[in-house]
């Protein structure tokens, strides 16, 4: 291997891993709130690559549908609580937030499925589509099943995760969409090495977005909440927080997240309805580095993933999933070694 | 309500004797059985083989005077369900052949039901199977070695002398490297690598700066469909300067949307009906392979766009040529029948469809010959003759 080699599939592991660095932020959220390891992340990205995709052939992605259908079912959720409860006075408001909200994005979707739209609307419009994915499944889905056991979420994740898979294939057909890339500019380092705009692109972006991360987390009121409902979920009711609102925001900023990176690989990779399942997959070995729980270990895992990743697909093609996976063993067994054993049961009494 | 339930119970009775006496008025009738992916992963390819079956039947729907028909199930890509059709197929409707279906494992899943229940199979896919095994099945696709046979040569007219293989890291991927190192060195050109990846793969870059490493004077590509661009696109990205060749498994409309620029030139072996108007008259396919097309946008209000819905149309012609002799000998729907119409196809000579010309022995499944190939290339997103 060369040096001119190794640079090339660095860049390309690195801009992997951006990927599944995003990818692994939204687990890590999404866990560290609810205890809800997201299996349906990825098919969000897949789901807003291939509405953009469907976009761009002048097509009206079915992704509004479904979108639709799912606020139907949340807000059917919502009123039913309400009445049960006896809080009928708060009907409108819940019309308001489960109805007319996630009602935006769709109406705009459906203004922009049209020939001559800007490239740049069509994108923003994509990945706003698909922002009320995750909430209102968690809404319909997962709130009411809040306080069962971590073990009872993953497979209802998990059976998530195939129903929007099947939906995917329903909606965009078995065959595989590439988008027009966002930009085609190539910048030369040095001789003859040359980066794409796309790479450039997808690194910025994780740059960016993990610095928004840090500072909504230090600085702002909703990013405390967030962590102190992720550090103990009683002791933040104590103080005032609400998990299902928390939970809510943890759930639309994974979703903000998936859309992104729907957006961004699609030019590069060919997405099909169930590649969201593999990258999904991959930022999980990552968040698992980070232990579920630490953003700056998931974004160094991220990393070392794609890197891997990428060498390992030089060094045998056919082995490379294998090569990934198989860094789950030593990091697993590092962590089964230092971790105290607490039980995780005991902290879900009565909550 | 006692005598309402008696007229029920007769009305039902009666029902149900007339349509016993239209059967038996049919019964004379052929009967195709057709399973066939209308949903499922493989259903972008089941649907066409589906709508040229339709186009056939539209084509030519007797023989002799008797009447031909089609019964269509639907098998949801998966194996089990179709050799569950298969056996409903020959059952129920007591048809005369089956045919099928859009993946290999559920065709020969079918396959093992005709010879249980000695029907015969047309298969419309390669059928991977032991013909001595298994005396009820054939198949109107060529087989993998015929075409990678016609890349091999157009190679060596190209004066390539090394070439590095990138494919499926499955049986597909299997199929063409082995066809290719098969014929690679008669023609004396060197295979220089043997690089896989999976279907659902985001990126070929490692394995394509492996080979671009080696300096091959082309590249081979073992995929299929739309994952199947990803080495042309990686190629591109690298900068490669040789040619790249693909196989049949990529005429395919989706592999072009997807590969774009990047297939640009790109030559593959294919059936000549993909390039039926651009064929030299003479050619034995052309004639057919046009009144295929009027047909087809007849039946189906659509031109073709693909390669499967012709399988279809083959098979079909394969069969009303074997049942006309058949005929002559048994009556259709009868056990007589069917090994009549086994024997008769596998007595099949020079049949020409739109594929191919077809002539069938015993002992082999495949009934092409080098008349069933042509190489096609790809400009600005049209497939182009490349005589």
């Amino acid at each position: 291997m060369t040096w001119d080699v190794a640079l090339i599939l660095l860049t390309d592991g690195l801009a992997n891993g951006a990927v599944y660095l995003l990818a692994g932020l939204g687990l890590v959220l999404i866990f560290s709130v609810t205890r809800v390891v997201f299996v349906p992340f990825g098919d969000i990205a897949a789901f807003a690559a291939l509405s953009l995709a469907a976009f761009e052939t002048d097509r009206v992605p079915p992704t509004i549908g479904m979108v639709a259908v799912l606020a139907a079912l949340a807000l059917a959720t919502e009123i039913g609580s309400l009445l049960r409860r006896g809080e009928a006075a708060r009907i409108p408001k819940a019309v308001l937030m489960w109805g007319v909200l996630p009602a935006i994005p769709c109406v705009l979707a459906w203004l922009a499925a049209r020939p001559g739209v800007p490239v740049a609307v069509h994108i923003a419009v994509a990945v706003l589509l698909v922002v009320p994915i995750a909430p209102l499944l968690a809404r319909v889905v997962f709130q009411p099943i809040a306080d069962a056991s971590v073990l009872v979420l993953l497979i209802v994740s998990l059976a998530l995760h195939f129903l929007l898979s099947g939906l995917g294939l329903l909606f965009f057909g078995p065959e595989g969409s590439r988008t027009t890339p966002l930009t085609s500019a190539v910048f030369t380092l040095g001789d003859g090495f040359t980066v794409s705009g796309q790479v450039v692109l997808m690194v910025g972006a994780a740059v960016v977005l993990s610095g928004l991360f840090f500072l909504v987390f230090e600085r702002t009121v909703a990013g405390k909440a967030l962590r102190a409902t992720a550090v103990n979920r009683v002791g933040a009711r104590l103080v005032g927080i609400r998990p299902v609102r928390t939970a809510l925001l943890a759930y639309g900023c994974a979703s903000l997240l998936a859309g992104l990176i729907g957006v961004l690989i699609a030019p590069v990779t060919t997405m099909y309805y169930d590649s969201g399942f593999i990258i999904g997959l991959k930022a999980f070995v990552a968040a698992i580095i980070g232990g579920l729980v630490s953003y700056p270990m998931t974004a160094i895992g991220a990393l070392a993933v794609g890197v891997v990743e990428s060498f390992a697909s030089f060094w045998s093609g056919a082995l490379k999933d294998v090569i990934v996976f198989s860094l789950l063993i030593p990091v697993l067994m590092l962590r089964s070694f230092m971790a105290t054993h607490a039980e995780e049961e005991e902290d879900e009494v009565d909550q | 309500m006692k005598s309402l339930m008696q007229i029920l119970t007769r009305g039902t009775l009666a029902a149900a004797l007339t349509a016993c006496g239209i059967a038996s008025a049919f019964a004379a009738d052929l009967k195709v059985g057709l399973s066939v992916s209308l949903s499922g992963p493989n259903s972008s390819l089941g649907v066409p083989y589906a709508k040229g079956m339709q186009a056939a039947l539209a084509y030519k729907g007797e023989v002799n005077g008797r009447k031909i028909q089609l019964v269509v199930l639907d098998d949801g890509s998966d194996p089990t369900t179709a050799g569950r059709n298969a056996r409903k197929l020959i059952e129920e409707e007591k048809v005369d052949v089956l045919m099928g279906t859009s993946g290999v494992p559920a065709a020969i899943a079918m396959a093992q039901v005709g010879k249980e229940a000695k029907t015969p199979m047309i298969g419309l896919t390669p059928i991977l199977l032991d013909p001595n095994e298994n005396p009820w099945v054939m198949t109107v696709a060529q087989p993998t070695q015929l075409m990678i046979d016609a890349v091999v040569e157009r190679m060596k007219r190209n004066n390539v002398k090394t070439v590095g293989y990138i494919g499926f890291s499955d049986a597909w991927g299997d199929l063409v490297y082995d066809a290719l190192m098969k014929a690679a060195p008669g023609a004396g050109i060197k295979v220089v690598s043997n690089e896989r990846y999976a279907r659902a793969d985001a990126s070929v870059t490692g394995q394509v700066l492996k080979i671009v490493a080696l300096r091959p004077d082309a590249v081979m590509t073992g995929g299929a469909g739309t994952p199947g661009a990803l080495p042309f696109l990686a190629l591109q990205e690298r900068g490669f300067k040789g040619g790249v060749y693909g196989q049949h498994g990529l005429i395919n409309p989706d592999f072009v949307r997807v590969v774009g620029a990047a297939g640009q030139n790109a030559l593959m072996p294919t059936g000549p009906v993909i390039v039926a108007e651009q064929l030299p008259d003479n050619y034995p396919t052309k004639k057919i392979a046009t009144d295929f097309r009027a047909v087809f946008q007849k039946v189906n209000n659509a031109p073709t766009s693909d390669a499967f819905s012709a399988y279809s149309f083959d098979g079909w012609l394969v069969f009303v040529d074997a049942a006309s002799r058949a005929m002559k000998k048994a009556e259709p729907g009868t056990p007589e029948f069917r090994v009549a119409l086994r024997d008769a196809i596998f007595s099949t000579k020079e049949v020409v469809g739109t594929h191919g010309v077809y002539t069938f022995k015993p002992g082999s499944l495949y009934g092409v010959d080098e008349r069933a190939r042509v190489i096609v290339k790809l400009d600005n997103g049209q497939w182009k003759l490349a005589p």
